[in-house]
């Protein structure tokens, strides 16, 4: 693998990541507990689009063959997706939301803040700007998990099974492979233990606080970096691409 | 008796005192003295347009998922959580009229409060995104631009804030027609049919005929409403029909002709039976849109609960502390 094949694969990682997060996300206009939180929730998933336009925009780039954000976003097939597979879970209800966004958010905080140093100016510009954003996500889920956690019995209930039910999802967060090594060599990667280390103190502190338990020893899912998801993406997919693949002669 | 004679020479005093500052042109701010009509009149015109902004978000959040680029998708998820914003900037300016944002939606659930009866329309291809932006805005900003002036204090400076907004989606729906009427014979074909779909309805989003409007004596005497439902309807058709004719739109109305004698376009008539129809609850939508909001709001209930229980708890804490 070139240098430049790993860089392509690594921003379509990032960037699927916030594409099919934000897709999640956006999901929820119209269908929160209070207008408040449809602001809010919506309005990080217009963050995470801006993200994916960016990301996706530099993958192009990489590529060298022409293609555009718009067009790794809505043409490529389910294999040759690289998100997370805990991005493309269903929202649940609004616990498991607030669940998922405290374990990504809180990742995305660790990950763009080191990514601010990498050797790659794009990338660099992207996490520095990326960084002022996850950071209001991860506060606002920080704040809703204690709300919830430490609410009423019922609220407790779900938000513990919100963080029961996303764990096995976590480990993935942190592989690495030879996209990593390539590019951590030249220092355009970043260090993912490092990362999991930070992300696993913060989120024990989070969770203490509010009263919630770490759901221990579970079997960490796998796959997605290969382009192996769940069958959730399929869907997502389906449903995004639609006007792209309907009427491939036209500019929207 | 005398208590009595007393009681009701105050009250009129009050009456002219306040008729006089909206003789004047003065706002009528939360803390003065005002007529209960007039306290109703505005609490049932604020929050049916508050309702309006939020019922609004379903149509065109039917299309956020299915965006078809990463732009539009930006530029929509933008414009509904302005809609949105709008919606909270109006239940608290209603709010200043002493209602709760909680009674508020209680009333939309009853039926006693309403929303705009254009929301009772389905959504049902890209191009009535476009649609909703060039038509169902560009006839809210015509009816919002004029309540910039309306005689409330609170209500008039939101529409300062919101009128700013509605332009931009109102150039952001246009935008989408003239790309799909650049387009594929498709996309042309799509963006005509929006156009046929949305153009009544728009039209009736004025309300009735001035002869036939039962709200329009106080409001105007009142000024809380500036122009009538006929002079703005004049407005919006005579704008948007060369808008329509600069990307090759047509309008779905045989009678539209350009009037020399009175500088305006003449208009074919409007289908009021529709529109009562409508309005008594037999719009395609109607059912679902209340529904939705109704499960959404009962499901909500159990984080709403939870994040009061929270915050009591931590008042709580910090007493002891």
């Amino acid at each position: 693998m070139t240098q430049q094949q790993a860089l392509y694969k690594y921003c379509l990682r990032l960037g699927d990541d916030a594409l099919i997060q934000s897709y999640r996300l956006s999901e929820w206009c119209s269908n929160a507990p209070i207008l408040e939180e449809d602001l809010a929730l919506t309005n990080f998933a217009l963050d995470m689009t801006g993200r994916a336009q960016a990301l996706l925009g530099y993958a192009g780039q990489i590529d060298g063959q022409g293609k555009t954000d718009d067009d790794l976003a809505y043409k490529r097939g389910e294999r040759q997706f690289y998100n997370h597979l805990i991005m493309e879970l269903p929202n649940g209800n609004f616990a498991t939301t607030i669940a998922r966004l405290l374990f990504t958010s809180t990742f995305e905080f660790y990950f763009y803040s080191d990514l601010m140093n990498s050797a790659d100016a794009t990338l660099a510009a992207i996490a520095a700007k990326t960084v002022k954003e996850v950071k209001y996500h991860m506060a606002h889920a920080t704040d809703w998990t204690c709300r919830l956690g430490d609410g009423t019995q019922e609220s407790h209930r779900h938000m513990q099974s919100g963080i029961d039910h996303h764990w096995m999802y976590t480990g993935e967060l942190f592989e690495t492979d030879e996209v990593d090594a390539i590019l951590q060599d030249r220092n355009i990667a970043v260090d993912m233990a490092s990362i999991q280390q930070r992300w696993h103190q913060s989120i024990t502190q989070v969770l203490k606080e509010a009263t919630l338990k770490i759901p221990a020893g579970e079997h960490m899912q796998s796959g997605s970096q290969q382009g192996i998801h769940t069958e959730y993406l399929g869907h997502i997919l389906t449903e995004m691409q639609y006007l792209q693949r309907a009427y491939p002669e036209a500019i929207w | 008796m005398e208590l009595m004679e007393k009681a009701g020479k105050i009250h009129e005093e009050l009456l002219k005192s306040f008729e006089a500052k909206i003789e004047r042109g003065d706002a009528i701010e939360p803390r003065d003295k005002m007529p209960d009509a007039y306290r109703k009149h505005l609490i049932r015109q604020m929050s049916q347009h508050a309702h309006s902004e939020v019922i609004g978000m379903q149509p065109e959040g039917n299309w956020i998922t299915r965006a078809p680029s990463l732009r539009a998708k930006q530029i929509l998820l933008a414009k509904i959580q302005d809609e949105g914003g709008h919606g909270l900037y109006l239940y608290s300016a209603a709010e200043t009229l002493g209602i709760s944002r909680a009674e508020m939606i209680e009333q939309l659930h009853s039926g006693k409060a309403k929303y705009s009866n254009i929301f009772n329309y389905p959504s049902l291809t890209w191009a009535d995104i476009g649609a909703i932006g060039w038509l169902v805005d560009g006839a809210a900003i015509v009816n919002q631009v004029s309540l910039q002036r309306t005689s409330y204090g609170p209500y008039s400076r939101a529409m300062v804030r919101i009128c700013k907004e509605e332009s931009f989606h109102q150039r952001q729906g246009y935008e989408i027609m003239a790309k799909m009427m650049k387009g594929t014979k498709d996309q042309q074909e799509m963006a005509q049919d929006a156009m046929n779909r949305w153009w009544w309805p728009s039209l009736m989003m004025f309300g009735p005929h001035d002869s036939e409007s039962p709200h329009t004596g106080d409001a105007v005497k009142w000024k809380i409403k500036r122009h009538s439902n006929d002079e703005l309807r004049q407005k919006f058709i005579d704008k948007t029909v060369q808008q329509a004719e600069v990307i090759g739109l047509t309008i779905p109305d045989k009678d539209l002709k350009w009037n020399e004698s009175r500088g305006c376009y003449d208009h074919g008539p409007i289908n009021w039976d529709e529109f009562y129809r409508v309005i008594g609850g037999h719009g395609q939508c109607n059912k679902q849109r209340m529904a939705h909001h109704i499960k959404v709001h009962n499901e909500g209930a159990w984080v709403r609960e939870a994040a009061e229980a929270y915050r009591l708890k931590k008042e709580k804490q910090l007493l002891h502390s």
